[in-house]
């Protein structure tokens, strides 16, 4: 069941026009400014399928824009992302994309500063709920049943084991885990499908891990 | 993961040999699932309800797009209806106003709560504060209709869509008013057997109906359509409380818009390309709002 929660239906409190082309496109947006771990200073957006057609009229940009600057769906500014982008050094360009995706509302948002970069590819699949499907070229295959997280980490020894014990400890069972990794001893992922939903303090906890990069709900 | 109903079925067959409503069978799956107490899962509904209520006293006081498409039409409803000479009925006319209010705010950027979506979240509030003028219900009946609401679009939602990328406008607008039919038909005293008539003959009257906003803006015809959506389910609420019945059973109904949403062309599926949005009139306007930059062209 992809929609778990009885506020999937009623809800979210948002900002119009649109759940999935506005609330969901700000969530998107936010979740990458959580997985980069701060504000970028430039944003590459490239948009797909109904999200190319039509994100001038549903205010998909100023939604993405306004989630990089870490707006929530209900935030009145998301109507002023533009201007509050240009005043907190953050530029951006919007790339409506003709090729077919398998999924209609999809965005792929390239995120940096002057140090480093992020790719992310994000799907909203109505109703304001949204999946990330890709990070930095690694594809994370979701069941779409379960809440998951996703732990950026270092590549080395006992940081799955502790995450895992982290989990345990809460009682928090998982019911799918992949893990990858890009090359031996640089930046490896985990996401972690669990069975129930996990609280701020525990990706908190997650995150103060050793060798733990960055903590981030990905689909609840 | 465990859940206690997956279909309309087994919500109704659930609540029936429970002796419970429907919407008390959603608030018990919801604590079941989210470890949540009843309380905080009440009071999150009451907030929601809050934003609806304001959304709609917003647009009846009037709001405007920033396109211009829309906005107003709740205004000239009220002031029409105040009159008292309207041939549908008193609250026939003010759920409409209520439901155009609430999109209209939608389309002008305000603040509203998604039932299921922006684009069709004004059937649910609209009917909801009409028909509360007829029934006299306490807060706590008000929140429930919201619950009784949110247990039918959690069918949808997860046996079929409630986007209109993928389904149309029947699976958000329909869906909606599906929604509505069925909780008009418990704060009305009417079974759970009743309330799953009401969504099937709801949704059955607005199957195929497609997704194509002028200019890419949930707006024209949106708005309208919310305020169609709140009359049908006025209709079939009635109808399922007079003891009509669906002959098609409802989760037979909620596949078939599945499948139809499925088979539709990506052109009458929120892309802006088709429909309304592809008629001379719809192309001029989207090119006077963009000021000559046509969505669609991949520009």
């Amino acid at each position: 069941m992809k929609f778990k929660s009885v506020f999937d239906i009623i809800g979210p409190v948002m900002i119009g026009p649109s759940s999935s082309h506005t609330a969901g496109a700000a969530r998107i947006g936010r979740v990458a400014r959580d997985l980069f771990g701060k504000q970028p200073t430039w944003a590459k957006i490239y948009l797909y399928g109904s999200f190319a057609e039509t994100y001038k009229g549903h205010g998909t940009d100023k939604a993405i824009v306004g989630g990089l600057l870490d707006y929530d769906t209900f935030d009145e500014r998301i109507k002023t992302a533009f201007e509050d982008a240009k005043q907190a050094g953050l530029t951006y360009e919007f790339i409506p994309e003709t090729a077919h995706t398998e999924h209609p509302n999809t965005t792929r948002i390239v995120i940096g500063d002057e140090s480093r970069e992020m790719s992310m590819v994000g799907i909203s699949i109505g109703g304001g709920k949204t999946e990330i499907t890709e990070l930095n070229g690694f594809p994370l295959r979701l069941s779409g049943e379960l809440a998951a997280i996703l732990v950026v980490h270092e590549d080395r020894s006992g940081c799955i084991a502790s995450v895992s014990n982290c989990l345990a400890k809460y009682d928090i069972n998982i019911g799918h885990m992949e893990v990858s990794r890009r090359e031996k001893g640089n930046m490896a992922l985990m996401v972690i499908e669990i069975d129930q939903n996990v609280n701020e303090q525990i990706l908190n906890e997650i995150s103060d891990l050793p060798n733990i990069t960055q903590v981030t709900r990905i689909a609840d | 993961m465990e859940v206690l109903f997956r279909n309309v079925r087994e919500l109704v067959e659930r609540a029936t040999r429970e002796n419970k409503l429907i919407s008390e069978i959603m608030i018990e799956q919801e604590i079941m699932i989210t470890d949540r107490s009843r309380e905080d899962i009440m009071a999150q509904m009451d907030r929601n309800l809050t934003v609806m209520e304001e959304a709609v006293e917003k647009g009846l006081r009037g709001v405007q797009s920033t396109s211009g498409l829309t906005g107003g039409d709740a205004v000239l409803l009220q002031n029409y209806l105040k009159k008292g000479n309207t041939l549908t009925g008193g609250l026939m006319l003010d759920a409409v106003s209520k439901a155009v209010a609430t999109n209209e705010v939608n389309a002008a950027m305000g603040t509203i709560c998604a039932t299921p979506t922006a684009g069709s979240a004004g059937v649910v509030p609209g009917t909801l504060f009409a028909v509360k003028n007829k029934l006299n219900p306490t807060r706590e009946q008000m929140i429930r209709y919201l619950f009784t609401s949110g247990a039918f679009g959690f069918i949808v939602a997860n046996n079929a869509s409630i986007s209109g990328a993928e389904g149309g406008c029947q699976a958000e607008v329909g869906s909606a008013s599906g929604m509505a039919a069925a909780a008009i038909v418990e704060m009305a005293g009417g079974s759970p057997a009743q309330c799953a008539e009401a969504f099937a003959i709801t949704l059955k009257n607005m199957l195929g109906l497609v997704c194509d906003p002028v200019a890419g803006l949930v707006e024209v015809p949106c708005v309208k359509r919310n305020a169609m959506g709140a009359a049908n389910s006025l209709v079939a609420a009635d109808m399922a409380l007079a003891g009509v019945t669906s002959r098609i059973p409802c989760d037979e109904v909620i596949d078939a818009m599945y499948r139809i949403g499925q088979s539709m062309p990506s052109t009458l599926k929120e892309t802006g390309q088709g429909g309304l949005a592809a008629t001379p009139t719809g192309r001029w306007l989207e090119s006077k709002i963009f000021g000559g930059a046509v969505v669609g062209s991949g520009n």
